[in-house]
């Protein structure tokens, strides 16, 4: 159970770092924190204790298997990840050519 | 720094051995993606690695990574177009249904098995390649833009 | 028959990777290509809803057939309800991507627009179709990658602000949906909704479905920009360029915020009456705070994008007063009509809005510029724009004989004969208040006549291609009314409303296939 609050914390610190920082870069940092923490939460629910690995040899021991699903979900959502990071530290770069700051606070053109 | 001279005879000449060892543990990895844990994207990142190696070391001008931008690019439609493709002609063959394994499934554990998850490996392998050389080009042509 | 649903997702994505490859070469290639596809998906989808034959269609890609009666693999379903949406989405998706063949002249690149608009629309009707929890949450996410991309299209400051703000918020609701998604595959093990349907209906109401439903509002509302998670969406919508506006509003907030939260509410989970009400607040809270964030906008898109928040609230008090009534076992008739004027007005509002948009693009194409203040006598200078905005002002303001005034005559007599007073009430005084900012609208652009610019004087009305557009919305916006008459509501509104009121048989029709 401690592992999913352990998880949980890490969630927090991603949203503590989206919500305070000031910095673009740093938001994205903590977009990604938050993103791999519920990786990592996903991965944990397919977890099953002295599972082996879920892959069809030849030479497979009659063990439990942990549950794949979570794992191809992960991956795919890894993929998803990097798709939406690239295209943030995209957009981070030209914000920085156009405004020549990466502040937040100086990022204001649009009101209302 | 990418810089149009790039790095040190020995950094090129080492890159240039290494590299070429990385290319080919990608293609292992995406090979046996049906075997062992890896598959396309991971083998895919481990290509485009190889490609970005290369930039770092000798390093180019804007105009020879924006036309190397285009041509990853072109790769990376092609790849998905062939997925696509493949996953289509399942409506054809076999049981005749979207994206059916209509290859023969083979021994389990050998190389050419598991009918068509392989090509698909393969196909996911070159496009994550060309994406994520494609991704890195475009950031370093963003940053070279500001930089001047 | 049942081999057309997986070409809704295969053939705009291949259409998006032939244009970005042979868009290069080929001029013209790509205005051509993405114009035919959208055609085909138009005709698709027409094709499924006026086949006559109004059953769920279950297609296991793959091929891989239920175990044990447990479905294994990923389902694409196709019914009534999204059958309707699909519908919006293509006849959307065409009308704007004729409409940019002219437009995109204004901006570079059009090959990657194109390639965009179809990844996009790939996405949009991926998500309608899809059975598959996971598989849905990939669907969204390539819509809205691509919408972020199209947001920040004209690569200035306020472009890339609105992308930004708008990347980072879809980012969270994007983790609160995973994680969400992860609950209840951990709670149910399986990811096949109407599977999932099943097994939530055999047991009891548990707080940790309770905590997942409240994640997926958060998420899902984050997407559809409902009250208090809009943030972004005036900015986004207002910095894209005119032809993706109507899509953004007119579709994507839509198809990968409401209909999800719909379809996940009705057909998933057990309806509560906690959720119901809390759905119906938050419907009402942007129904009655968007409108008057609106009337106080000089920018025209801007005030467009708040208007949207407003009529999204329309929809969500429909369904929500829906929800409501069948969580407290009320008269099923009542909270048949009350769903139907909600989706409705969501048809309704695809059209209306996204012809303000298309009006709003000729504008800014003609003048340049979007502020208010600087227009004022175009009704000479560019007579179809003129009456075609005329029209839709008339129809989001509830006006007869035009679509917008059925649909929320529907939501209020629904109100009113539910016995739920103060909605209807909110709903007339908020179509006033939206009446005043769309006759603001009319006077300071077209008419007021006394403070005509020199600018004005040389505008001519936009191309054909664009007109055409406009004037189908127009009378679409006409047209639509008709589809309460009993005939026409039996093959489009009617089997849409009935999936979402028979919860069971989204999950019999599963296993009976």
């Amino acid at each position: 159970m401690i592992v999913f609050i352990l998880c949980f914390i890490l969630f927090l610190v991603g949203l503590f770092g989206i919500l305070t920082s000031r910095n673009i870069i740093k938001i994205i940092i903590g977009l990604s924190i938050m993103e791999f923490s519920v990786y990592l939460f996903l991965v944990l629910i397919g977890y099953i204790e002295n599972g082996q690995a879920p892959i069809i040899t030849k030479d497979m021991i009659n063990l439990p298997v942990v549950d794949p699903l979570p794992q191809a979900m992960v991956l795919t959502a890894i993929v998803i990840g990097l798709a939406t990071k690239s295209m943030l530290m995209a957009i981070a770069i030209r914000l920085y050519k156009k405004f020549k700051t990466f502040d937040i606070r100086k990022i204001t053109s649009l009101k209302g | 720094m990418i810089t149009m001279k790039g790095m040190s005879p020995i950094v090129k000449k080492v890159s240039q051995l290494i590299s070429a060892i990385i290319f080919l543990y990608g293609i292992y990895i995406i090979v046996h993606g049906h075997l062992t844990p890896g598959g396309g994207f991971a083998g895919g990142a481990v290509l485009s690695g190889a490609f970005i190696f290369l930039v770092l070391a000798f390093g180019t001008d804007v105009l020879n990574l924006r036309r190397e931008e285009e041509e990853a690019s072109v790769i990376e439609g092609l790849a998905i177009l062939i997925f696509v493709l493949m996953a289509t002609i399942g409506l054809f063959i076999g049981i005749r249904v979207f994206f059916n394994n209509y290859l023969p499934k083979g021994q389990i554990g050998e190389l050419i098995s598991a009918g068509v998850i392989p090509l698909y490996n393969i196909a996911v392998g070159i496009e994550v390649g060309a994406a994520l050389f494609t991704i890195f080009l475009a950031l370093v042509i963003y940053k070279e833009e500001i930089s001047k | 028959m049942n081999h057309i649903v997986p070409f809704y997702i295969v053939l705009p994505l291949a259409a998006a990777f032939l244009i970005s490859i042979l868009g290069r070469f080929i001029k013209g290639f790509s205005k051509v290509t993405a114009g035919f596809i959208f055609f085909t998906l138009l005709c698709l989808s027409f094709f499924y809803i006026f086949s006559g034959d109004h059953s769920t269609i279950v297609y296991n890609i793959g091929g891989w057939e239920p175990v044990n009666n447990i479905p294994i693999g990923i389902y694409l379903i196709l019914d009534p309800f999204s059958g309707f949406m699909l519908c919006i989405i293509n006849t959307m998706a065409f009308l704007s991507a004729l409409y940019a063949v002219s437009y995109i002249s204004l901006y570079t690149g059009e090959n990657y627009f194109y390639t965009l608009l179809c990844i996009m629309v790939a996405g949009l009707n991926g998500v309608v179709v899809t059975g598959d929890l996971f598989n849905l949450y990939v669907f969204l996410e390539i819509t809205v990658i691509a919408s972020y991309a199209l947001v920040a299209f004209g690569t200035e400051k306020e472009e890339l602000e609105a992308s930004f703000k708008y990347q980072v918020l879809g980012g969270i609701a994007t983790t609160l949906i995973l994680f969400s998604i992860g609950m209840i595959y951990w709670y149910t093990k399986t990811l096949n909704i109407p599977d999932i349907a099943g097994i939530l209906n055999k047991s009891p109401d548990e707080k940790i479905v309770q905590f997942c439903q409240l994640m997926l509002i958060a998420g899902f509302g984050l997407k559809a920009a409902i009250m208090p998670f809009h943030g972004w969406l005036p900015d986004a919508h207002s910095s894209a360029p005119s032809s993706i506006s109507a899509m953004l509003s007119g579709v994507v907030i839509k198809a990968a915020g409401l209909y999800v939260i719909f379809r996940l509410f009705f057909n998933m989970f057990q309806l509560t009456y906690e959720i119901s009400i809390l759905i119906t607040a938050i419907g009402t809270l942007s129904m009655v705070v968007g409108v008057f964030l609106a009337i106080g906008q000089w920018d025209l898109k801007r005030l467009l994008a708040y208007h949207s928040i407003s009529q999204m609230g329309y929809v969500i008090i429909g369904v929500g007063m829906g929800m409501m009534i069948l969580a407290n076992n009320g008269n099923k008739a009542f909270a048949s009509l009350a769903i139907m004027g909600g989706l409705f007005h969501l048809i309704n509002h695809a059209v209306f809005k996204g012809l303000l948009f298309l009006n709003a693009g000729a504008i800014e194409y003609r003048l340049g510029t979007r502020d208010l203040n600087k227009m004022g006598g175009l009704f000479e200078k560019m007579p179809v724009t003129s009456a075609t905005s005329l029209t839709a002002s008339m129809a989001i303001s509830g006006i007869p004989p035009f679509n917008g005034f059925f649909s929320k005559l529907v939501i209020i007599i629904a109100a009113v004969l539910a016995k739920y007073y103060i909605l209807a009430a909110l709903a007339v005084f908020v179509s006033i208040i939206t009446l005043a900012s769309f006759m603001k609208f009319q006077r300071y652009a077209f008419f007021n006549r006394k403070s005509i610019k020199k600018a004005v004087n040389e505008v001519k009305d936009v191309p054909f291609l664009m007109k055409f557009s406009m004037i189908v919305l127009a009378v679409l916006c006409l047209a639509l009314s008709l589809i309460l008459i009993p005939g026409i509501r039996d093959t489009i509104l009617q089997p849409a409303v009935d999936v979402l009121m028979g919860k069971n048989d989204y999950y019999i029709n599963l296993l009976n296939m």
